[in-house]
This record gives C-alpha cells, sequence and structure tokens, in this order.
C-alpha cells in the first residue's frame, strides 16, 4: 500500500488538514492522518481544483495550442509554450528549426528559467530560510525582505527583470506571449534589443553569484536542518544534453535510483510512454507518475533542479560548473535528496542561464530572420523540455483536418506529486508537536511544498486568496480541532 | 461642399454619403463593426449609432444631410455602444488571450476603444463546435458577430452564396450553403474576398495563425478608428 492510500480500517486515528497552503500558487490542502500512537500515519497533498486543459484543447486547431496552453501558468508560461511548440514541430515536419529560431527559443526558454527561479528563491521562498519559517507571518514575504534585506531583494528583482526582458525580446511580451509558432518563431531580436540585453549582462551575472554565495551560506549556517528537513530519498528524473550535460531546451531523458545507479538513460523523450505511466487516485485531480521498469510503488521519483544538477554529468558553463563541483562535494559524489538543497541547484541553475544567455547573445545567428520550417505532417507530436520545476510533457493528436485529438500534459508538479506527499509527511512527523495542529506545523508543512514547488496551478487550476486552515478529523469524520488564518 | 456638424464640428460631404463615411472621411471616428467601405450600409450591429435631433439612429444607413446635428462622442453614446459589444463578447466565445485573430480583430479593438474591461453580462458560452473540413480555411462559429460581411462578400463579390445566416433572435447563426453544412462542399477559396473580410476569428487561413508578432498587429499601432491616440 502506498503510504498516502486510504487506511482500510484502524482504530484511534485522526486527520489534520491544512487547507488551503499559502503562499504557493494555486489552491492545495494537505491532510494528515494520525494514528493511535499520534504519529503521522499517512499524509496528502490534495489539488482541489479542477483545470482541464487536456480536454478542452480537443477540437482546437492545432496552431492555436502552444498559445492557449501557456494559460496554464504565470510563472512559467515560456515552458508550455515551447513544450507545445516543439511537439507540433513534429506534427509539421519540421525536423530541424533554422538556427535564428532555435537561438530565439532559446533565449526565451532560457530566459524564463531565470525569472521564473528568481521569483521562486528571492520573492517566495527565501523570507522563509532568511527570516526562520516560524518568524512573523506578515514579515514573511517580499515586502518583508525588501525592507530587512534591501539589496538582496533587489538583485531578486532585477534578476526577474532581466529575465522577462529575454522573454519580452523574444515572445512579443513579458507573459503569454506569441513569439513561438509550431515549425519555427515570427519575432525578429533586434540589434538593440540584443545590446540592451548585453549591457545588462555583467550586473545579472553577479546577482546570480551573489544568489548562489548566499544559499551557500544558509547552509553553513544551519548545516543539520538542510540536511534533515523533509528527506525522502528516490529516482531522479530530468533531461540531459549531449555528453550528459546540463540542458533545459532539447535532450534525451536520464533517470538514475535514489543512491545513483541509471536507470534509464538516452531515452528519447518521445517514447515517455514506454517507461513512464499515470496513475489516477480519487481523491485528487492530479495524476501520480511513475517509471514503469519500478512500478507504481517504488516508481515515483522527482524532477526539478535537484534532479537535473544531480542527474548531469557536467555543466558546460564554466561559473555554473565551478558551483555544480561545489554542490556534488558537499555529499562526496553522492546524490542528496534533501528538499532545501534543491534552492541551492536552483541558484546553481539561475547562474547557468545567466551564462547562457550571454552566449546566446553573443551568437549572431540570434538576430536572422525569423523563419517557420515546414516539411512532411505527421498526426502526433510530443514535446518536452525542462521547466524551472522539472520535466514538462505535451502530447498531441491532430487529425487530417488540422484539429487536435488528443492532449496528454505531464507537467512538474504532477511528475513531483509523489514526492511532495513523501516530502510532507516526513516534515509532518519531524514537527508535529502532540496531537494538535499548530502555526509551526503549517509553517514547516508550506515550506516543504514550497520547496518543490510555489505553483501548484499548472497540474489543476488556481483562483483566489488562500486562507490556511488545519483541520483534525477523527477517523469517523468527526472534527476535533481546528486552526485557520488568514492569507500571508 | 454641404456640412453637417457632429459634436459640434463641422463635418464635409458628398452626394450619397453616409454620416458613418464622412465622418470617417473627415477624420471623426464613430466606432462600428457591421459597415465595410466596400459594401453596402447594413445597419444591423448598431455599434456606429448617434443621436439626431434627439433620436438615436445607425450612422452607416443615415444618408449626410446639410444642417444635421450630429452627437457621437457622449457619454449616452458610449454607454449604449459599450453595452451591444458587451452582448456580442457574451454571445460568443470570445477567448482573446489565445486568439489568432487578437490584434486585428475589430470587435476587441472596438471593445478597447470603448473601454469595455469586463462582460459585463453573463456569458452564454454557446457549444459551437469548429469547421476544419476545408484543405486551407477553418471556420470557428465561436467568434461569429453577424455582421453578415461573409455573406455579402460571398454573394456579391466572389459570386458563390457560401455562407448566410440562419435561425432568429439568441438562435441566429452563421451557416454554409452546402447539403452537408460544411465547407469543404462549397466553392470557397482561401483567396475569396469572403476570407479576408471577416472582422472577426471565424474565417481563417489554417496555419497562419500567429504569425505576425505582437508590437506588429494591425491594432499594436493604432486603435481602431482611433488612428493616432494611444490604443
Amino acid at each position: 500500500m502506498n503510504s498516502d492510500a486510504t487506511p482500510s480500517s484502524s482504530t484511534g486515528t485522526r486527520r489534520i488538514a491544512i487547507d488551503p497552503v499559502s503562499r504557493v500558487e494555486g489552491h492545495g490542502k494537505v491532510t494528515l492522518l494520525l494514528g493511535a500512537d499520534g504519529k503521522v500515519q499517512q499524509a496528502r497533498l490534495h489539488i482541489v481544483e479542477f483545470r482541464g486543459f487536456e480536454r478542452f484543447i480537443q477540437g482546437r486547431p492545432y496552431w492555436e495550442v502552444p498559445v492557449m496552453v501557456q494559460r496554464l501558468c504565470g510563472i512559467c508560461p515560456v515552458s508550455h509554450h515551447l513544450a507545445a511548440s516543439k511537439a507540433l514541430d513534429v506534427v509539421v515536419g519540421a525536423t530541424k528549426l533554422s538556427a535564428t529560431a532555435e537561438r530565439v527559443r532559446r533565449l526565451m526558454h532560457y530566459g524564463q528559467m531565470l525569472q521564473s527561479h528568481a521569483l521562486h528563491f528571492f520573492h517566495l521562498a527565501s523570507p522563509d530560510l532568511l527570516f526562520g519559517f516560524d518568524s512573523e507571518a506578515s514579515r514573511r514575504n517580499i515586502v518583508g525582505l525588501a525592507q530587512a534585506e534591501p539589496e538582496l531583494a533587489r538583485h531578486g528583482v532585477l534578476l526577474r527583470k532581466f529575465g522577462q526582458e529575454c522573454i519580452r525580446v523574444t515572445a512579443g511580451k513579458r507573459v503569454h506571449g506569441t513569439g513561438s509558432v509550431p515549425g519555427g518563431v515570427n519575432k525578429r531580436v533586434t540589434k538593440a534589443e540584443r545590446d540592451e540585453l548585453q549591457a545588462a549582462l555583467p550586473a545579472v551575472l553577479r546577482y546570480a553569484r551573489a544568489g548562489v554565495a548566499l544559499v551557500q551560506r544558509l547552509h553553513a549556517m544551519n548545516s543539520e536542518l538542510y540536511e534533515s528537513f523533509g528527506t525522502i530519498r528516490s529516482p531522479l528524473l530530468s533531461l540531459v544534453g549531449p555528453g550528459g550535460r546540463l540542458e533545459f531546451y532539447e535532450g534525451l531523458l536520464r533517470a538514475k535510483d535514489a543512491d545513483g545507479k541509471t536507470l534509464l538513460d538516452g531515452v528519447d523523450p518521445k517514447a515517455y510512454r514506454a517507461h513512464l505511466d499515470e496513475e489516477v487516485r480519487g481523491w485528487t485531480y492530479m495524476k501520480f507518475p511513475y517509471l514503469l521498469a519500478l512500478g507504481k510503488e517504488r516508481g515515483w521519483y522527482k524532477v526539478g533542479p535537484l534532479a537535473r544538477v544531480q542527474n548531469c554529468d557536467v555543466i558546460h558553463t564554466p561559473l555554473a560548473e565551478a558551483e555544480r563541483q561545489a554542490f556534488r562535494a558537499v555529499h562526496g559524489g553522492a546524490l542528496v535528496h534533501a528538499p532545501l538543497f534543491s534552492h541551492w541547484a536552483r541558484l546553481i541553475e539561475l547562474l547557468h542561464a545567466a551564462e547562457v544567455i550571454e552566449e546566446l547573445l553573443r551568437d549572431e545567428a540570434l538576430l536572422g530572420e525569423p523563419t517557420v520550417t515546414t516539411g512532411e505532417r505527421v498526426g502526433e507530436g510530443v514535446g518536452v523540455i525542462e521547466a524551472p520545476r522539472g520535466t514538462l510533457i505535451h502530447h498531441y493528436k491532430v487529425d487530417g483536418n488540422d484539429v487536435v485529438t488528443l492532449c496528454n500534459l505531464i507537467v512538474s508538479t504532477t511528475h513531483n506529486n509523489q514526492a511532495m506527499n513523501e516530502a510532507v509527511r516526513v516534515v509532518a512527523a519531524q514537527y508535529l508537536d502532540g496531537h494538535e495542529p499548530t502555526e509551526a506545523l503549517l509553517n514547516h508543512v508550506e515550506v516543504a511544498i514550497r520547496s518543490f514547488d510555489p505553483c501548484l496551478s499548472c497540474a489543476t487550476h488556481a483562483l483566489g486568496r488562500m486562507p490556511l486552515e488545519l483541520e483534525v478529523v477523527d477517523e469517523a469524520g468527526a472534527r476535533v480541532g481546528l486552526l485557520r488564518r488568514g492569507s500571508s | 461642399m454641404s456640412s453637417f456638424t457632429l459634436d459640434g464640428h463641422d463635418v464635409p460631404f458628398t452626394e450619397g454619403q453616409s454620416v458613418l463615411q464622412a465622418a470617417l472621411a473627415a477624420g471623426h471616428p464613430i466606432p462600428h463593426l457591421c459597415a465595410h467601405p466596400e459594401f453596402k450600409a447594413h445597419g444591423s450591429c448598431r455599434v456606429c449609432t448617434v443621436k439626431v435631433n434627439g433620436r438615436m439612429v445607425a450612422s452607416c444607413t443615415l444618408p449626410a444631410a446639410a444642417g444635421l446635428a450630429v452627437e457621437s462622442e457622449t457619454q449616452e453614446l458610449k454607454e449604449l455602444r459599450q453595452g451591444l459589444v458587451q452582448l456580442l463578447f457574451v454571445e460568443g466565445n470570445h477567448f482573446c488571450p489565445s486568439c489568432e485573430k487578437s490584434g486585428e480583430c475589430k470587435l476587441q479593438a472596438v471593445g478597447y476603444a470603448l473601454d469595455v474591461r469586463t462582460p459585463h453580462f453573463p456569458q452564454l458560452f454557446p457549444d459551437r463546435p469548429v469547421d476544419a473540413s476545408h484543405p486551407d480555411l477553418i471556420l470557428d462559429f465561436n467568434r461569429c458577430i453577424l455582421c453578415e460581411l461573409c455573406v455579402r462578400a460571398s454573394a456579391e463579390v466572389d459570386g458563390r452564396h457560401a455562407f448566410a445566416l440562419s435561425g432568429r433572435g439568441l438562435t441566429k447563426h452563421l451557416i454554409v450553403n452546402a447539403e452537408s453544412g460544411l465547407l469543404k462542399d462549397t466553392s470557397v477559396a482561401v483567396t475569396d474576398t469572403a476570407v479576408t473580410v471577416c472582422p472577426v476569428g471565424v474565417i481563417l487561413k489554417k496555419g497562419k495563425g500567429f504569425a505576425v508578432p505582437i508590437g506588429q498587429r494591425t491594432y499594436d499601432k493604432a486603435a481602431f478608428g482611433f488612428e493616432g491616440k494611444k490604443p
């Protein structure tokens, strides 16, 4: 039985609900089932809204899809924009894009990685890490950060701004642009736009390096917490590029087991269905993907920065590679599974994104004519990309009339679903004090979720403010305790 | 040259011009949707409604006449036009964020020009599947505003009579003049005027969507009927 499965029968168990989870984009709810001994028996991260993109994409013309699906997310829309475009490149027969189209898309994507990682760390997660998980809630946010650490907050804001500018010059808008189309791109990057980005790069690289240094200092100051908080061992999945290098846009699938032994390597992502399957569970709208080779019970895995930085053999940009080596040296090369380490990996990736952008801005092919390539039409396409929070799979079937007949999306948050449930269970077990829900428990559970993902809506749906409710229910369903607070 | 006044400004006109035509020619942007310079005035959308001698009248069908005192830029007329446009938005399924006509769509441009920021009325969410049967064209009925420009163009210019409106009131809808009801069974060609005249995103060339980047689309550069002003 999965640790989150409904117990068949027991006595004295109680259920605690954290509803919803705050400072996470999206509407989440956590329930904890306590055994008679007061220990956490089970944790479930529920996603309680339904989004339905996979259904309403059906019946729409294929060229509309890259623009429509990016509305899944306001933080990383470019991921969906490009994953859909890549899938539809296959459909329109664009086996190889023009050099310009490929560079423009990469600039869009690496700009997005940079801005999204900056938002995730500086705006959403760093207040927890800097002020403490139980510090005053009104201070534990980006405004509090700006008051207490104005220079750091400024770095975060400017990094994000730079990433969004990369998106604007390639997609036409900072959020929800239209730059990528099946087979290529529609927008030219002008020399003036390129020069403006280049002028900002030295500061961006400086802020990015300072960000990695900050995370290292935080780890050093409280290594015990960072090592133990919510640690869950699991396989890791990501794309890797040629030579096993870190790659966000185009690569082959690699999976390692929790000890680092290779489970999959060199797998064409178009064949994802031969290696991954998804389980549906009745209590959440999020599916549970797993590696077929390991089965439903043991096949769940982690994606995202922690997986990518440890799955790759090398980072081809020097500054980030030096940081990767420092990261790996902490555990003597052994894989790290502690969720808080993902922020360190995230900042290394942010630095890498800045270095790749520097490379792209030096490449004259970036400034070429925007072109669209077509070839022999096929009826099905898979596009896989490394989104900020992990591997993102878009899969479409298109009929002879150009209408989408099937859409399957496995987003990063969904890949991490079981891992987040497990992390919540571990953290709850670590921080549950007595039998009653406490603010401290809520804070710690949220920090665990946020280390994976500040954004749950891409997996389902999100609307509105997020007050927090924690409910204790006994096995018979009777409420025995309730803790509620406003949004933070 | 004879003239009438529009919001106090003298507007010259030539014999046979409508108030709308004369106003547009003189640089006075009266919002409109179903009117088109190539086609006879239709007077169905009522967005170009003005007030003359205390009466509301569609300016596209009102012959210009010397001495008319026409009101257009008034709060009363703005609210009337807003209501008409809002009704059009809720009657169909107009999802501008993913519509390839965004930035080129007259309904969207008029909506912006009239400060329409919300649908205001309850959405009807009609169920209208697309007709993708034609090899080069796709019909997305979700966005039809019943302007009949395609009907008129297909009949009067293309000589094909491929489109028509059917039903009445809320059930009124665009149909294809073929026994199967499918565009593939008409003689409509991608070069037809009926294809290019659609002011919204109903009649679309396949595989061409989003070819123009944001910033270079028609209404990125100038607001509809309000050229020279900030969109």
